[in-house]
């Protein structure tokens, strides 16, 4: 026998089917709004920007004439100041991470750490530039140079190595531990041998991806004061001659990409924001390479590891 | 046992034992600097945030001898660098609100519909390739996005809405907003896939379906991660800087329009840090006066979201 009110019921559940249809089609479009601008910015500076595409932008210096601009200057400042920021915060974000995941006794010191850390990963970047600006360039003597930015770049990544470093080690299991103090190691030994070789996988990722985001920092170097107009290099780090290695480079003026693009981007004429379309498609091309790489990384992190 | 292992191990038995000791005890020293070694490693994120504080109070107590706190906060002018010096940093604020009002009123609710739709809704293939691909639009360069919003962005207004300034705070709004999506929807994401399956099948053995279990169980379970994703978002769109300084011009204007054009706090700093300013004059002074509100806002979210996290973490 029917029920007097099977017909409502059945239109109650096809109209809640029809919610869940029409959500699922929603979340589809609004995922899709952030395909599509990322899809336009990328055809967009790909377009605007592929005739100047060329061997001699990366070789030429910023001109007046947009025409024979290039970012040879910004890419080699770019290169260097990321070697600063790599050599300063890979090895004090590793241990930094080291001691507070294997020797920070629980007490109120260890807190204050913790608290900070997660603290300084919400501070806007241009906060760090000021900080740059008034200690490493005046109050250190440092000047506006490529090891002042350097500096204040590690700074900044260091939030993100610190917890991916921590993150990698927590995941190695106890056991572990146990096996290399049962065979007489030291703690140090334990970490040096053991714990580092196994969480290098998930500190790369961390590093890389602490580094796509410092290539791309441009408010922290403005605000140290690095130029916009640099038509040389660095004095170069190897020489012919004794001592053959030199660090005059560090305290050099330098120019980055993303310094670079600002400069041309904020030029009236066309043909600076072809350039300026054209060095940020290299920009964006290697953010999203070393990005890329790390989520590959990670992947192939999560699929391989059984303990 | 191995003829090397056969060699080495009588010997171990006639090593005196004050030697043995002694070279037990340089293993101790030696773990104890390396110990201290890493501690003070660990303590150079904690001199990071002292000398960020120490920055900026020493320049803005210096700022603020010369011009009264009153002012500061009451002024309605900013043009500090003008003969006749205004220091009003409710000009810069107002940009700086206005902005953020934009992007948050595109970022929240994309975000978390985008996080909804992941987490409850999606195909496990599809959300394997969305989540990277989101993770790569939050890594793009913030220029890139300025670049982006004034010569792609602001025409396209420009069409829709005649008699569009150049610069406005609308198309950068409006990209700030995209640019914050993914970190909205990753953290939202996450804390709904933290709720436990058992409440869902609870749900659904109730009869309702995907869409009510999402908005009645899962989202009110995962209040807590939610509204820290949204802090995280507003702190991002506070403190963004390059879009600002590119697509909505540098001039202050104490407006709440998104339509006119304005600068931000960050903005202005950029702006004084692109000119050539002598160290120790007071417009040099100004960007340490107007970072330190800055920082004092962004503080102030990153605490309230600290104790959103605590206060209503749900344990299951």
């Amino acid at each position: 026998m029917e029920h007097p009110n099977l017909a409502a019921i059945r239109n109650l559940i096809a109209r809640h089917k029809r919610w869940d249809a029409a959500f699922a089609v929603f979340g589809l479009l609004c995922l899709m709004i952030g395909v599509l601008t990322f899809v336009s910015l990328f055809t967009e500076m790909a377009v605007n920007g592929a005739a100047r595409l060329d061997w001699d932008f990366f070789t030429n210096y910023p001109s007046r004439r947009a025409s024979q601009a290039g970012i040879l200057s910004a890419w080699v400042g770019s290169t260097l100041v990321m070697l600063v920021t790599a050599v300063v915060a890979v090895p004090l974000g590793v241990a930094s991470a080291v001691y507070l995941e294997e020797y920070a006794p629980k007490n109120w010191m260890t807190d204050i750490i913790e608290i900070n850390i997660t603290n300084l990963a919400g501070v806007p970047s241009i906060v760090y530039g000021l900080l740059a600006l008034g200690l490493f360039v005046y109050q250190f003597g440092l000047g506006q140079s490529i090891l002042s930015a350097g500096l204040t770049l590690a700074l900044l990544i260091l939030p993100v190595v610190i917890v991916a470093t921590r993150e990698a080690m927590r995941s190695i299991p106890q056991h572990i531990r146990e096996g290399a103090y049962a065979l007489g190691a030291t703690q140090w030994q334990t970490v040096k041998d053991h714990l580092l070789p196994y969480s290098s996988p998930g500190i790369l990722t961390g590093v890389i991806i602490g580094m796509a985001r410092a290539i791309g920092e441009t408010a922290p170097i403005i605000t140290i004061g690095a130029l916009t107009f640099i038509a040389f290099l660095p004095p170069s780090p190897v020489s012919a001659d004794p001592p053959y290695l030199s660090f005059e480079w560090l305290m050099s003026p330098f120019t980055v990409m993303p310094i670079q693009m600002f400069n041309w981007t904020s030029r009236p004429e066309a043909a600076f924001q072809s350039n300026a379309a054209a060095a940020g498609f290299v920009l964006v091309f290697m953010t999203l390479a070393m990005n890329g790489l790390a989520i590959w990384l990670r992947y192939r992190l999560r699929k391989n590891i059984k303990w | 046992m191995t003829a090397a292992a056969q060699a080495t191990a009588p010997s171990m038995a006639f090593v005196p034992t004050h030697t043995r000791l002694a070279s037990r005890r340089a293993r101790v020293i030696r773990e104890r600097i390396i110990e201290s070694v890493l501690f003070l490693a660990a303590l150079v994120s904690v001199f990071t945030t002292v000398g960020i504080v120490y920055v900026l109070v020493k320049e803005s107590v210096v700022f603020f001898q010369q011009v009264s706190i009153i002012d500061f906060l009451t002024d309605t002018q900013w043009t500090p660098l003008f003969d006749d010096a205004h220091f009003g940093i409710m000009v810069l604020l107002s940009g700086t609100l206005t902005s953020s009002l934009v992007a948050l009123a595109i970022a929240i609710p994309l975000g978390t519909v985008i996080a909804i739709y992941l987490s409850e809704f999606a195909p496990f293939k599809l959300r394997e390739v969305a989540k990277p691909f989101l993770e790569l639009l939050g890594g793009v360069p913030t220029i890139v996005y300025g670049y982006f919003a004034l010569l792609f962005v602001t025409p396209l207004l420009q069409a829709l809405i005649p008699g569009l300034p150049g610069f406005n705070l609308l198309s950068a709004g409006i990209v700030m907003g995209i640019m914050i999506i993914p970190y909205v929807s990753s953290i939202s994401e996450d804390a709904m896939r933290a709720v436990p399956m058992s409440l869902r099948e609870g749900s659904y053995a109730m009869g309702a379906t995907r869409y009510q279990t999402a908005t009645r169980v899962v989202v009110p379970a995962a209040v807590s991660g939610i509204a820290a994703a949204y802090i995280l978002g507003i702190s991002r769109a506070v403190g963004e800087t390059m879009i600002l300084a590119i697509a909505a011009g540098m001039q202050p204007n104490l407006t709440f329009n998104p339509l006119e054009p304005a600068a931000t706090i960050t903005a202005y700093i950029v702006q004084v840090a692109l000119g050539d300013l002598p160290h120790g004059s007071v417009g040099y002074q100004t960007i340490f006066a107007a970072g330190l509100t800055l920082m004092l806002f962004t503080l102030a979210f990153n605490i309230v979201g600290h104790m959103m996290r605590r206060r209503f973490r749900e344990v299951y």
